[in-house]
């Protein structure tokens, strides 16, 4: 091929640690102050952050507002409406709603944050890593994960429910939360190994790898920041998603123990009265359930605006 | 193509017999009988009649065996519960009730999931978008046993038309598949409407911006096709939810389905309908899922079946 | 910024409109059958799916509803609710009260035409207790000799005394002398079945073209988990006392669907009424809502193993501290009765009377003395308050609303008037059983419901050898008591046999009775002629509409 040879000593191996690989990034400090700003800009993702802390801080002390503990019954005065003694009126029990709507706040919003984040940090480990490896391995763990996935999710959450409940605690919120995140990541790994894939092959990446950076620093540079749109929408739906699990199981029975209460166990609760028009003890509960709902999308949904490196100007 | 397909299968075909394996572990941990029954007891040796009709006096591994061979024939035998049908049976009269339901579900969530998703994404932080946005956050935010029950007492008590309860006409339909497809209708639309609004300011569109092209055309032709990938990739496993039929829809309306022995088997530890519908989910799943990567591969041709061939 | 807000405001409050504007009331008139108004159906809701509709091989409510009006036994019931000759003419009780003979009567037929024979009942029964078939329900045919030892595998077919004598006698020899065996022979497990068409197609039972039955309906139709379609039997001897030409039943799992349709008049009758709903029926004094007989004891057991629940002084201060009026007033509101025993209202004594009151209140409830013999009692096993409030002992439930309310309102009771923790623990009821099987208990919720109109039902619960003793109560005085309640039809010796076996339980207090059973039912207000035998659903076979 022509004159020109090549010879080993032209060449010079260069180390990965030695050289910097690409410097075309942007400070990292500056990064997150963008997104601040660009989030602070967004007042309807500023109303949801601005409800979750409120509720958050609530769900905390909330509990101690009224005087009676969630616990407390009183069989005389059971479904009391909303008055100036009981402000979200009692339970068939007789108990405080105010107290028991903020404890079942804060046990929900253990539950759904807790679930979401084993989902997300499972999903995107699994997914990021079978993405980026090559094929063998990229079809062995999606294999993996499939037969996770293909056992109807019902009928493990009831299955581990029942095995792991110990005598004593029964189903305590942590088998709770184990039995939905058991096969609750494998969307979130789908979602991410299929933005890899798609990203993998985008011209940067394939810039940065010709330029020598390795697998790990191109998922954490290129591939992550720009799938965390799609990553982050998939978390705001997934705490919904585990807070519904919970509630749906509150529907069949298998809610958290009483008498500790989450959103979903007071709306099952709540569903018995309505048939009678007893509507505050399902309303009230319900309304909490979509304003954390709400926050959470709303939230979502402008972190993705101002994370999103593609509309940063 | 072939060759890929088959490879499909025998995968397939590894996975089933993990979650056939699983779930015999697993439903064989759980303590309990089919025979206990909550309204009657049952004396210890008229259990033991029961145990021997069903082969349940064999050992597990045996059992184990059985099973394998009878699901290898798409058998899946009595159901311990009930002698007037069997597993398959049950399958067979339930699945297209659920299927149809579910195929309901899915057309109003993909028809209105990609439009309200496309308006919101074209008119951000405008009125269209908020409204979709609320549409979208009652979907998500109230769980499928409330929106049943609210609409029975709310809609199907007051207009004739709808009824409250039950399954044989298309009327019966109406509500349950609105209240199934709220969830993926707006877990669609907010997928749309991000992966437009990222397609939309990418340079090549401003490009085909700057061409002339329409801003139509601009939609059709890159911002939609674009943001239906991960449309698809949802959809395999909501599909499969959907066909598989819901629990909470098919108990609040009474819906003759499928989606109640998922729960129902497991209470009553009914281990052959425990067995039969995992496997039918399994296969229906994977099936989908098999579908869905061909799909994926017909609109992003990035992606390939085989590494180098298509 | 400003108008997107108002945008938003703007469409929230049409959501809100649009909702709340819904529930703003109206009337609904349709449901009533228009297609053939001559027709007199009557639509009620069977809950869950039959398991079977062959009467050897159903188990519960919801099976023998229907099976109670598409088959009869030897014996009926009657329109007044009376116990009387169904298939059978006549019978005659030997001297020693224990073998039966009955006399069919003439011109009985079953659905396809065939004479219902003596032979058919023998197979029946025989069939029952073939230990192949398996029958759940085999053991109430215990009583008759041989039975036992045939359906356990330990005697043959040969020595079960149920003969044919000849096509219409039925001849039994019993084991002892059983005072309700007539009504047993009225119980689904004894109805018979064509011996033919059983024995020509084993699939009978699973389709309503092959389905043969002898009683005042037929069945004709059977959706699974979506409805029955019962008509009426123009076969039946007794055709001419059924008003009704047809029954429909849904199968709708869902109470408050199932409340909302009969609200919405496409039922005529509601078995299975949400509690809230009988509380406000009963407070506004509906006259649609009547509150059934039953007879059942709702009860906790006490595991005595575990320390200090083995000292009856604690299980007596546990009892007393519950306020059963409360409970079944402000809990379960379903019209059920505080327990003051473990048997129920409505079963006869020797005089005629109800066994209930003649015995007595046997449980009180009364705070000072609960806490007083409680701290003694938990003195006496050296134990300190602490010490069991420390020890994470749980009230076992299975899952179910009203289960988790009662246990939840116990807890609080105890927790006030003792001063005592103790934890809930719901599993389901697959795992309850077991627990409870393994003494992996303290405290298990229970229940009983009575097959037949006798004490001994429920007392012979506590019978050292009873299969179903749950707490393994064990106490050779009870034991004799009940063994002479069972061995003789001299109601004079029984009934005080057994009004003393029920002292020393209450005594003993083994388990913890809390309220007896009701069946809170709504009919509409044309729908006249159903009634309630306590045993068994409310009858509808007699119902009539009125137009």
């Amino acid at each position: 091929m022509g004159g020109l040879a090549f010879k080993q000593d032209m060449f010079e191996k260069v180390s990965r640690k030695s050289h910097k690989t690409v410097e075309i990034k942007r400070p990292t400090i500056r990064y997150w102050e963008g997104v601040w700003h660009r989030l602070r800009q967004n007042k309807l993702a500023m109303t949801g952050l601005i409800i979750l802390i409120i509720m958050g801080i609530m769900s905390i002390v909330g509990t101690r507002i009224s005087g009676y503990r969630y616990y407390e019954q009183d069989l005389t005065k059971i479904n009391q409406a909303p008055n100036s003694d009981y402000r979200f009126g009692t339970d068939e029990l007789g108990r405080d709603l105010f107290s028991r709507v903020w404890l079942g706040t804060r046990y929900s919003l253990i539950i759904g944050i807790c679930a979401a984040l084993i989902d997300f940090l499972i999903g995107v480990l699994y997914g990021g890593i079978a993405g980026m490896s090559s094929r063998g391995v990229d079809v062995a763990m999606m294999r993996v994960a499939e037969i996770i996935y293909s056992i109807p999710h019902m009928l493990v959450v009831i299955l581990i429910s029942v095995v792991f409940s110990t005598s004593g605690t029964g189903t305590s919120v942590f088998i709770l939360i184990l039995a939905m995140t058991i096969t609750g990541w494998v969307p979130m790994a789908n979602l991410v190994r299929g933005q890899v894939l798609q990203l993998k092959e985008s011209e940067y990446s394939l810039a940065a790898e010709s330029l020598g950076a390795s697998k790990g620093w191109i998922l954490k540079k290129h591939i992550i920041p720009n799938a965390l749109g799609p990553i982050l929408i998939n978390v705001t739906i997934t705490i919904p998603k585990a807070i519904f699990s919970e509630a749906t199981l509150s529907f069949m029975g298998l809610g958290l123990q009483p008498p500790s209460p989450s959103l979903g166990t007071l709306t099952n609760d709540g569903l018995a009265g309505m048939a009678v028009g007893r509507y505050y003890q399902i309303v009230i509960p319900s309304i909490f359930i979509s304003l954390l709902m709400f926050s959470f999308n709303v939230l979502g949904d402008g972190l993705r605006d101002a994370l999103d490196p593609k509309l940063r100007r | 193509m072939s060759k890929y397909i088959f490879k499909r299968l025998l995968l397939s075909i590894i996975t089933i017999w993990a979650v056939i394996t699983i779930t015999f572990v697993l439903m064989n941990t759980v303590p309990g009988n089919p025979f206990a029954n909550e309204n009657r007891r049952i004396p210890e040796n008229i259990y033991e009649n029961l145990i021997r009709k069903y082969g349940l006096d064999k050992p597990k591994s045996e059992q184990y065996i059985t099973y394998l061979k009878n699901i290898a024939r798409f058998d899946f035998g009595e159901s311990m519960r009930s002698d007037a049908e069997t597993v398959n049976e049950m399958i067979n009269r339930g699945f297209p009730v659920s299927a149809a339901l579910g195929f309901e579900a899915l057309l109003i969530s993909l028809i209105f999931g990609p439009i309200l998703g496309t308006i919101a994404a074209l008119y951000q932080n405008k009125t269209p978008d908020y409204i979709s946005m609320i549409i979208s956050i009652i979907g998500v935010s109230v769980p499928g046993f409330l929106m049943g029950t609210f609409l029975i007492q709310f809609i199907a008590t007051k207009f004739d038309w709808v009824p409250i309860g039950g399954w044989g006409e298309f009327r019966h339909t109406i509500l349950p598949s609105i209240t199934l497809a709220m969830m993926p209708l707006a877990q669609i639309s907010r997928l749309m409407r991000s992966g437009m609004l990222e397609i939309l300011n990418q340079d090549y569109l401003k490009t085909a911006g700057s061409k002339g092209l329409t801003k139509s055309v601009i939609i059709m032709k890159h911002a939609v096709r674009n943001a239906i990938l991960p449309i698809i990739s949802i959809l395999g496993t909501t599909i499969s939810n959907l066909l598989a039929g819901s629990f909470v829809v098919e108990k609040i309306f009474g819906i003759p389905g499928i989606g109640m022995f998922f729960v129902n088997s497991v209470f009553n530890r009914d281990y052959t309908l425990i067995m039969g519908v995992t496997v039918f989910y399994a296969i229906v799943l994977i099936t989908m899922m098999f579908l869905v990567d061909i799909a994926y591969t017909l609109i992003d041709p990035r992606i390939r079946l085989i590494k180098g061939g298509h | 910024m400003k108008k997107k807000l108002v945008s938003f405001v703007v469409v929230l409050l049409a959501l809100v409109m649009i909702v709340t504007g819904c529930s703003s009331p109206a009337d609904k008139t349709g449901g009533k059958n228009t297609e053939s108004p001559k027709k007199k159906i009557l639509r009620a809701n069977n809950g869950s799916e039959p398991g079977s509709l062959d009467p050897a091989l159903a188990q519960g409510t919801h099976e023998s509803w229907i099976l109670e009006n598409i088959f009869e036994g030897l014996m009926t019931f009657n329109e007044n609710g009376e116990l009387v000759e169904g298939m059978a003419e006549n019978y005659k009780i030997s001297e020693d009260e224990i073998t039966y003979t009955f006399t069919l009567r003439d011109g009985i037929t079953w659905t396809n035409g065939d004479p219902v024979t003596a032979e058919d009942f023998e197979y029946s029964w025989k069939r029952v207790l073939a230990p192949e078939t398996a029958s759940g329900y085999a053991s109430i045919l215990y009583c008759i000799k041989g039975a036992e030892a045939y359906n356990t595998g330990k005697g043959s077919v040969d020595d079960v005394s149920v003969t044919a004598l000849d096509e219409k006698t039925l001849e039994i020899t019993l084991e002892i002398p059983t005072a309700y065996f007539l009504e047993l022979t009225a119980f689904y497990t004894y109805f018979p079945i064509n011996k033919n068409v059983v024995e020509e197609n084993p699939d009978w039972a699973k389709d309503p073209a092959t389905h043969v039955s002898n009683g005042p309906f037929k069945l004709v139709e059977w959706k699974h988990n979506n409805k029955i379609v019962l008509e009426k039997n123009e076969h039946y001897y007794n055709k001419k006392k059924i008003k009704l030409d047809g029954i429909d039943l849904d199968i709708l799992e869902d109470q408050n669907t199932a409340w909302q349709k009969y609200r919405g008049e496409e039922y005529d009758l509601l078995i299975d009424v949400p509690a809230s709903v009988v509380d406000q029926l009963k407070q506004t004094g509906s006259p649609e809502l009547e509150i059934g007989l039953q007879v059942g004891t709702y009860y906790y057991n006490i595991n005595p193993d575990v320390r200090p629940f083995n000292n009856a002084k604690v299980r007596k201060g546990l009892s007393m501290a519950i306020d059963r009026e409360m409970i079944v007033e402000q809990v379960t509101q379903g019209g059920q009765i505080p327990a003051v025993g473990v048997v129920p209202p409505g079963m006869e004594d020797e005089n005629g009377n109800d066994f209930r009151k003649s015995t007595g209140d046997l449980i009180e409830y009364n705070t000072e003395e609960a806490k007083k013999l409680f701290d003694e009692g938990l003195t006496e096993e050296g134990m300190a308050i602490e010490k069991f409030n420390n020890s994470n002992f749980v009230i076992l439930y299975n899952t179910a609303e009203s289960q988790r309310k009662i246990a939840e309102a116990i807890q609080e009771m105890w927790r006030e008037v003792l001063g005592i923790k103790i934890g809930l623990e719901n599993v389901d009821f697959q795992t309850k059983l077991k627990r409870e099987q393994s003494g992996d208990y303290q405290v298990s919720r229970s229940g009983w419901m009575g097959d037949f109109m006798d004490p001994i039902t429920f007392l012979g619960l506590w019978w050292s050898e009873c299969a179903f003793n749950d707490v393994k109560y064990n106490n050779p005085e009870y034991d004799a008591l009940i063994k002479e309640a069972k061995s003789t039809n001299d109601q004079n010796v029984r009934m005080a046999a057994m009004k003393k076996a029920e002292a020393i339980l209450m005594k003993d207090m083994p388990v913890i009775p809390i309220y007896f059973y009701t069946q809170p039912f709504t009919v509409k207000s044309n729908v006249s002629g159903v009634f309630k035998v306590p045993v068994r659903y409310p009858t509808i076979t007699y119902a009539d509409i009125i137009e």
